[in-house]
């Protein structure tokens, strides 16, 4: 019943001439997405991957253990020195994630270019 | 098809991570049908699908020979969601998830769920079962409430 999650990798420069790693994810972020989600951020590399930005624009469904997902994200990128940003989200998500706090600790942007322009 | 009043619907899920998207969509139907706006849709949708996993995943332990039981219950302007299991219940309300813990190791990174369902809805209360089973979350979301 879950739409599986796919993940791809862009890499970009910011404006400002910063390299941000963008993953852009699809379908639905839920606990079967751990190898989409984690699996694919523990691939980067932590060395030169400093600025992460996530894009949610294809993604329809979160749940909890989704968000999870993220928070467990956050607690890597913490331990590895990375910002790690996000754009894309639906209002009801932007709300969701707010309310739990990850705003705290990834930036939230409505499109991509807003959050290069912050980079 | 605008005016539906103390209507029910009732949807039976297997107890299979995937399937809250289920109730999930028949809730959101039922909720346009009422007129909610669509970001109360939202709030529902999320707050019915964590209430399914929960039965899902703690009420009946992932046991695909049980099920989940979703009643939806419309009466003027509210809407009563009743998801049930086959578990004994909440011992008791976790704690209120804390972002700064969690990103220090202090706090599990799950266990969002019930506080999404809380901060959404108008109303939820965990009921325990009799004979410790037949457990349920009673959620009400109510059509004129202003949002911000």
């Amino acid at each position: 019943m879950q739409t599986d999650t796919k993940a791809r990798i862009d890499q970009v420069t910011s404006p400002a001439g910063h390299p941000v790693t963008v993953l852009r994810f699809e379908g639905d972020i839920a606990s079967t997405s751990k190898d989409a989600v984690l699996g694919t951020y523990q691939g980067l590399p932590k060395e030169t991957a400093k600025l992460v930005l996530l894009d949610f624009t294809k993604v329809d469904y979160i749940n909890s253990s989704g968000i999870a997902l993220v928070i467990q994200m956050l607690i890597e990128a913490a331990n590895s020195g990375q910002k790690v940003f996000a754009f894309g989200l639906s209002p009801h998500f932007t709300k969701v994630f707010t309310m739990v706090g990850i705003t705290k600790y990834a930036g939230l942007f409505p499109s991509q270019p807003e959050a290069l322009a912050a980079l | 098809m605008t005016n539906v009043k103390s209507t029910s619907v009732e949807v039976r899920l297997p107890s299979r991570l995937g399937y809250e998207k289920v109730a999930m969509s028949t809730a959101a139907a039922v909720a346009k049908l009422m007129g909610f706006k669509p970001e109360r849709v939202e709030d529902l949708k999320t707050a019915v699908a964590e209430a399914c996993i929960n039965a899902i995943e703690h009420g009946n332990l992932l046991n695909e020979g049980l099920s989940v039981g979703v009643v939806l219950s419309s009466v003027d302007d509210a809407l009563e969601v009743k998801v049930i299991d086959d578990g004994k219940g909440l011992r008791k309300l976790p704690v209120k998830p804390d972002i700064d813990r969690k990103i220090h190791g202090e706090e599990d990174p799950r266990g969002m769920g019930m506080f999404l369902i809380q901060a959404l809805v108008d109303e939820a209360e965990w009921v325990k079962g009799t004979n410790g089973k037949s457990s349920y979350v009673r959620l009400v979301i109510r059509l004129d409430k202003e949002t911000d």
